[in-house]
């Protein structure tokens, strides 16, 4: 079989973080850039997601999903870039050898000068939270069931149950009511609601539907259909509360419990990856540990605004061109080595690594999740073995808002004046 | 929304939805329903958002309706301009009734004027035809 040798760039996944990465690969180099997406269309998740609030940072405007998708799709249709739809990669190696399978294209193999990973995540299912019961029909995870109504025009049942409390959940709650279906709850395991304050008026509130915190679905009844749950209230350390078991009577449990990046393929590349972010570790420029490869949006963490995602891809993309064009890894030789490691009420931090002395001119994202709920002004700082290297303030700390900083220009000075190896994100 | 009773006064409490934010604002309001003092928003959007929630509380509809001779058999659509809150369960009841010919793209206006109070529901995806 010939190997297909002759692009710079291939971008695996044609989501917001691929597209994002495919327009600036080009414009970075005008050198030839191939998207591969396994769907028959562009734009991810995107096109499903039909509810308003993506783009106020991007464009300026509050739009639905399948409008922001199609402003990207728009820019990337304007530059002479490949796309291949319909067509899955099925392994790639640590020299950059991808194989894909499509039934236009039949199997294929190329062999890039650089690859941006943006494969996205996919949903926690029932299996992952240990959910028992019988496996009756009418258990959907958020997405499976906003696909069914939103792209295919079915209705995933009449009777729901809500499992999970983050935006997507919420969501979908409110976009069933919409559409006819009665939903009796939504029940959220922590104490606290995981998806933004605004969801839980505009989605819940507006619909009256009722949100039950310290709670989780402990039973699910029926045999053919789903005929039931039983909740169940949780304490302090999330274990059930006997006697507190509640019998509803619905023929529908959608779950939103969860997003994790999806990264086989950067397994089977070398990629090494984060335990906390469960995606690739990354450094300023969006580069993984194997050269050439690069990685970008809800493949390296999930992220809660989309714009960032584009954001992110728009780096890796200028940064495989940059890779292409120098036909080898930038050499970071001379440039000191910062790690980021999450501190006190931080989750995770992407990148996880700095070449402090490297950086120029080029964006720089520090993304944060806190782990905890503080509803008060907090302070973001970066430490050096416990002397502050920099920092700053926010409005408050919460696990459903990731912390976003681009770093300016003084940040970067006061990075450089820092000694250690190793920075330490702490929020107090 | 959340509301306390003090004699002739009333305190609510709003979270605004101008952000992701979302912070809690407190209204207190007097016995004509005049708006006496607001506290507890960081910006002057949330000062905006308790007025217009007030008077008159605007949502923005998203859905979706059926396409003819479509590659996919729905199009998303919604109201650019927030509509009143409580019409959304009308005008999502009658968005399903509504069918468009395929292709339909980004801006195309689905529904103009909506019972002449000049809500209208714009196309938000693409659906080519089919072949």
């Amino acid at each position: 079989m010939d190997v297909n040798t002759t692009y710079d760039v291939i971008v695996i996944g044609g989501g917001p973080a691929g597209i994002a990465a495919a327009i600036e690969a080009y414009n970075e180099n005008q050198g030839k850039v191939l998207v591969i997406e396994r769907n028959d269309s562009l734009g991810g998740i995107l096109p499903q997601c039909i509810h308003n609030g993506f783009g106020a940072i991007n464009f300026g405007n509050d739009l639905p999903g399948p409008e922001y998708a199609h402003r990207y799709e728009m820019q990337l249709n304007e530059l002479p870039v490949d796309v291949m739809l319909d067509t899955m990669v099925v392994d790639m190696t640590p020299e950059l050898d991808i194989y894909t399978m499509s039934s236009e294209y039949g199997y294929q193999h190329f062999k890039p000068r650089a690859v941006v990973l943006a494969m996205g995540c996919r949903e926690r299912t029932r299996a992952q939270i240990r959910l028992p019961g019988t496996r009756a029909a009418g258990i959907y995870t958020a997405g499976t069931a906003q696909r069914l109504v939103n792209i295919e025009g079915y209705m995933p049942g009449r009777e729901i149950v809500v499992l999970g409390s983050g935006d997507i959940g919420m969501i979908m709650a409110r976009r069933l009511t919409i559409e006819g279906a009665q939903v009796l709850g939504v029940m959220e395991l922590l104490p606290f609601l995981t998806g933004l304050r605004r969801n839980y008026v505009q989605c819940l509130q507006d619909y009256n539907i009722p949100l039950h915190l310290s709670t989780t679905v402990s039973k699910i009844y029926g045999e053919r259909r789903v005929e039931g749950i039983e909740t169940v209230k949780v304490d302090e350390d999330l274990n059930h509360v006997p006697g507190t078991e509640e019998f509803i009577k619905c023929d529908t449990l959608v779950l939103s419990v969860g997003l994790i990046p999806e990264n086989e393929l950067s397994r089977k590349a070398g990629v090494q990856l984060d335990v906390r972010t469960n995606g690739p570790i990354v450094d300023s420029d969006m580069a993984t540990n194997v050269p050439g490869i690069f990685a970008a949006g809800n493949v390296t963490a999930i992220y809660d605004l989309v714009d960032y995602v584009s954001k992110a891809g728009e780096v890796a993309g200028r940064s495989a061109a940059r890779f292409a064009r120098a036909q080898q890894a930038e050499s970071h030789e001379g440039s000191r080595v910062v790690r980021l490691k999450p501190g006190a009420n931080v989750g995770s931090i992407i990148p996880q690594q700095i070449y402090i002395d490297d950086l120029g001119d080029r964006d720089v994202y520090l993304s944060m999740r806190p782990n905890a709920l503080l509803e008060r002004m907090v302070k973001v700082e970066l430490d050096d073995g416990g002397e502050e290297v920099m920092s700053f303030r926010e409005q408050y700390a919460r696990p459903a808002e990731m912390i976003i900083r681009k770093l300016k220009a003084r940040d970067i000075e006061k990075l450089r004046a820092s000694h250690g190896a190793e920075l330490v994100a702490n929020i107090s | 929304m959340s509301e306390q009773k003090q004699g002739d006064y009333r305190t609510r409490t709003d979270i605004c939805l101008r952000c992701p934010q979302g912070c809690e604002v407190q209204t207190m309001l007097g016995p004509d329903d005049e708006i006496l003092n607001i506290s507890g928003n960081k910006c002057k959007l949330g000062r905006e958002y308790v007025e217009q929630e007030i008077r008159d509380p605007r949502r923005v509809l998203p859905t979706s309706v059926r396409v003819k001779n479509g590659t996919r058999p729905l199009v998303p659509v919604w109201t650019p301009e927030p509509m009143p809150k409580g019409m959304i369960m009308d005008l999502a009841a009658e968005s399903r009734k509504i069918e468009v010919e395929a292709p339909v793209h980004v801006g195309d206006v689905v529904l103009d004027d909506w019972r002449g109070l000049g809500i209208r529901l714009v196309a938000s995806g693409e659906v080519e035809r089919a072949e």
